[in-house]
């Protein structure tokens, strides 16, 4: 069959822009290396919607910052995904620092950032009893946000799926052929236009179809996890004002109410190279410990690593590159907050191209997996008489009910691996780690998907969780 | 639904409080178990060595369990399966999930914790490297063994020498998998003597104390594991690592007692034992709620927390007999090597025949005498060749003793022996 768009890469950027172009009459399919949504860049980052002060005025990452943290809170209803506003703070420590923190928040201004303001400490202290001493002023700004990435992404992406769009998992993009009037991917997958949304690896593709070279260098970003309880030492989100002496980590709770602290930034090679390193998890716990006293260390449950598809021009690249290929390229942060936007957009410049009309039936809402350690009790009784299976515990530090997880699996696109189902509901993201619940979520996966236990992964179908039956005696 | 004692959990702990309390003339007792069978962490413990203490003889897990499961059918203890408390409330209610009850509010007049512990996880220690699957705590590699029946990996590196690591490691290797180390941080094991011997040096298995692992390769599955010795402040000595290749880590670095619904409760918890503060009755800081066995404090042996729960069922059927009566507690203060005591306090208006006081030191010490004080006057002292942190150790004071203390602190440390 001929695909009107395929488009490279289910992660947030790709799954946003499948989830806006199936608003039209079009054949579309996503292309994924991995065996899931939500598996490369999307998955490991800060979680946060940046309010879009950083970025240079005037550019890409400017606008689409802007745009996209207008669109997060409406989406997040459409779609059923976890968004708060928690608003954030850009810390300064030094005097000499503040006519930096007060560029800071010109260039706010300049990129239209809503309700900015330049407090002293005493007053950040009063509003964050938590936060350093040290503090000697710091940029205020309201429409800073947190996010799930994972539920942004599944939810785009399940939304996309209601509205027909085909997702092909473990699939990588080795070659394009350009034929006369479609391109023709690995052999076998023929479409009339292609949107590249491979994330760090966005140019390798478009290396392969264009002379103009473009170049990802990879940035390792470490994070340390802290526990829910801990969530509250801070409610909204401390950036550290950048200065010579580094870019400065964040302190944030994040939606699930975890505390998080990270990133590092550092220049790696290999761009699968999310490997936590001693020196960049002992940076960013010293440098966190400038923002706020007390971080609670000792309650850490996760460290993790994400790679930053950082391009050497330093702004997002999307637009036609060649006939009918589009690029998303170079899509770092903000390329959270920028997602939505960027999904509209390049949905609008593809469909143009493509002279595609809107669908009559666009489905434009997604109901989310139930929470049921949300729920009151009441509701979670009248839950368990119609679906007995959300009365039975799996995962015990986050409450995950069979049930939960028995959805996770059967959406579209579903889970199908340990870290899938992870993302999805929680199940395994607690303090134990998957310690008590990955036999348990093993067996409903095994039982849910109809194959032998030994083939379940923890992602991607190398990752074997078991290596075969014991011998029976 | 009201019941006298609700007793959450029904591993080892729940079913010795149980039995005790209907012992003591209780009738009306239910057990909440989350899993599909009672018995709890014993069930997946196949190796034997349980009961020596309690019944003289060595079982293995299952069967130690099956031995206080026979007793709760016996005595025909109510007890629900693939059920799950959420919420424990101070004033007594105890609420629950299951498929077949869906949710239910119990109201109790006594409520015994017997949740047990988790075992901490690599995310705790931030152990720098690749997050690939083939990375499991013991236990969790003992139940995908010993209950669903898989092999879990052929090259094994274990970090930390806790009792369930080196049991693994002997498991392991009697499955034919090839266990390379157990690195262990600290300059002593945290595991028994006895399995130090039995699963390590029985099968040549090298024990590195001071050791780390410092890297995780493989981006799918485990691939290669490198552990670096430490200097007196934990930190890795550059130049002294060794990598292995292999597909499997272990990990056996600490068991945590699971309060969640403790803190529901307003539950008042230790911060070095990581249970709740309990009295010499083994109450809470909640008036009617109890804790016995790993959700208390961390045991060795499955024969103390038996013996623990025994007393906490003990004390809450008491409790529903006799309500009101009067508390005077007199605090236990640990110091100079002695890390923690349970119970924290002894209500000295309410005083048995005796007091079992659990202590552990916090390092290793020869030649040691352990002293019991009360203001001036030494209320015992006793000599110890060897104490490790490993190994529990405790001491039984005779409630009379204890009948004539007066003030509010009773001390406990060690000293150099002469």
């Amino acid at each position: 069959m001929l695909y009107d768009v395929v488009i490279i890469g289910a992660g947030v950027v790709g799954s946003s822009t499948a989830r806006y172009l199936s608003r039209f009459d079009l054949e579309i399919a996503v292309l994924e290396k991995e065996e899931d949504v939500c598996s490369g860049t999307s998955k490991a980052n800060s979680a946060i919607v940046h309010a879009g002060h950083d970025a240079k005025p005037g550019s890409l990452k400017a606008k689409f910052n802007l745009l996209g943290s207008k669109m997060m809170e409406g989406l997040s209803k459409e779609l059923d995904f976890s968004y708060k506003r928690n608003g954030s703070f850009v810390v300064c420590f030094s005097k000499e620092d503040m006519p930096s923190l007060n560029e800071l928040y010109q260039r706010g201004l300049e990129n239209g950032v809503e309700g900015l303001e330049i407090l002293d400490g005493d007053e950040v202290r009063r509003r964050e009893p938590n936060l350093s001493e040290n503090i000697v002023a710091a940029l205020w700004c309201p429409t800073g946000a947190i996010v799930c990435p994972f539920e942004l992404t599944q939810a785009m992406a399940e939304n996309a799926a209601t509205n027909g769009v085909e997702f092909i998992f473990n699939t990588k993009v080795e070659k394009i052929e350009k034929k006369d009037d479609y391109y023709l991917i690995n052999d076998s997958i023929k479409t009339k236009a292609i949107i590249n949304c491979a994330g760090v690896y966005s140019d390798t593709i478009h290396n392969l179809v264009s002379d103009k070279k473009y170049h990802i260098i990879p940035k390792k970003g470490d994070y340390v996890l802290m526990d829910r309880e801990v969530g509250g030492l801070v409610s909204s989100t401390i950036f550290q004002l950048p200065t010579k002496a580094g870019k400065g980590v964040l302190v944030t709770p994040t939606v699930h109410g975890n505390l998080l602290v990270g990133p590092s930034a550092t220049d790696i090679e290999d761009k699968n190279g999310n490997n936590t390193t001693s020196d960049d998890l002992s940076m960013i716990i010293d440098r966190a410990k400038l923002s706020a006293n007390n971080i609670p260390f000792n309650k850490t449950i996760t460290s993790f690593s994400g790679i930053r598809a950082h391009e050497e021009g330093g702004d997002f690249i999307i637009e036609e590159a060649t006939d009918n290929f589009f690029d998303c390229v170079g899509i770092e942060s903000p390329g959270l907050s920028a997602a939505p936007a960027i999904g509209e957009y390049v949905s609008e410049l593809v469909s143009k191209k493509l002279n595609a009309s809107k669908k009559d039936h666009f489905v434009g809402e997604r109901k989310g997996i139930v929470k049921l350690s949300s729920l009151s009790f009441e509701e979670r009784a009248e839950l368990i008489k119609h679906n007995p299976s959300y009365g039975q515990i799996i995962c015990r530090c986050e409450e995950i009910s069979e049930g939960e997880i028995v959805d996770a699996i059967r959406r579209k696109p579903g889970a199908t691996s340990l870290d899938g189902i992870k993302r999805r509901v929680r199940a395994g993201m607690g303090r134990c780690q998957a310690g008590f619940c990955s036999p348990k979520v093993m067996e409903i996966l095994s039982r849910e998907l109809g194959k032998p236990l030994e083939e379940i992964c923890k992602n991607n179908p190398n990752s074997k969780l078991v290596i075969g039956k014991m011998k029976e005696d | 639904m009201n019941y006298d004692v609700v007793i959450v959990g029904g591993g080892p702990a729940g079913l010795a409080a149980a039995y005790s309390c209907k012992q003591e003339g209780i009738d009306s007792i239910l057990i909440i178990e989350r899993d599909d069978k009672l018995g709890g962490i014993l069930n997946q413990c196949i190796h034997n060595g349980f009961g020596l203490h309690t019944f003289k003889e060595e079982l293995t897990g299952p069967e130690y369990a099956q031995r206080f499961i026979d007793k709760v059918y016996e005595e025909k203890i109510e007890y629900k399966l693939n059920s799950t408390v959420i919420n424990i409330s101070n004033d007594l209610k105890v609420t629950y999930v299951s498929k077949n009850d869906g949710l239910n509010v119990i109201e109790a007049k006594a409520i015994i914790l017997c949740m047990g512990c988790r075992e901490r996880p690599r995310g705790a220690l931030n152990i720098p490297g690749y997050r690939p699957a083939g990375i499991y705590s013991a236990g969790t590699a003992q139940r995908l063994m010993n209950i669903d029946g898989y092999k879990i990996g052929k090259e094994v590196v274990i970090l930390g020498s806790g009792d369930i690591g080196l049991i693994m490691a002997r498991r392991m290797t009697l499955e034919g998998a090839h266990v390379n180390c157990v690195a262990e941080l600290m300059p002593y094991s945290g595991g028994l003597k006895r399995n130090i011997v039995q699963c390590l040096n029985d099968y040549d298995i090298p024990l590195y104390l001071s050791h780390t692992v410092v890297d995780i390769k493989g981006k799918d599955r485990v691939e290669a594991v490198t552990i670096a010795e430490v200097d007196k402040n934990r930190k890795p000595i550059p130049g002294t690592e060794i990598e292995y290749k292999c597909d499997t880590l272990l990990l056996s670095v600490g068991l945590l007692p699971e309060n969640e619904l403790s803190r529901m409760a307003n539950i008042e918890l230790s911060r070095v034992t990581g249970g709740p503060v309990v009295s010499d009755s083994l109450e809470t800081n909640i008036e009617g709620i109890y804790a016995c066995g790993n959700v208390l404090h961390v045991h060795d042996l499955v024969d103390y927390v038996s013996q623990e729960a025994g007393l906490a069922g003990k004390s809450a059927a008491k409790h529903v007999k006799a309500k009101n009566a009067s508390h005077k507690y007199i605090e236990v203060v640990p110091s100079n090597g002695i890390r923690y005591t349970v119970p924290q306090k002894i209500d000295v208006e309410n005083i048995g025949d005796n007091v079992i006081l659990r202590f552990r030191v916090d390092n290793i010490y020869t030649n040691r005498s352990i002293v019991l004080k009360y203001g001036d006057e030494e209320l015992s002292r006793r000599k110890k060749k060897v104490l490790a942190p490993g190994e529990m150790e405790q001491i039984i004071i005779d409630g009379q003793t204890l009948n004539n203390i007066k003030g509010d602190k009773l001390e406990i440390f060690t000293e150099e022996a002469n």
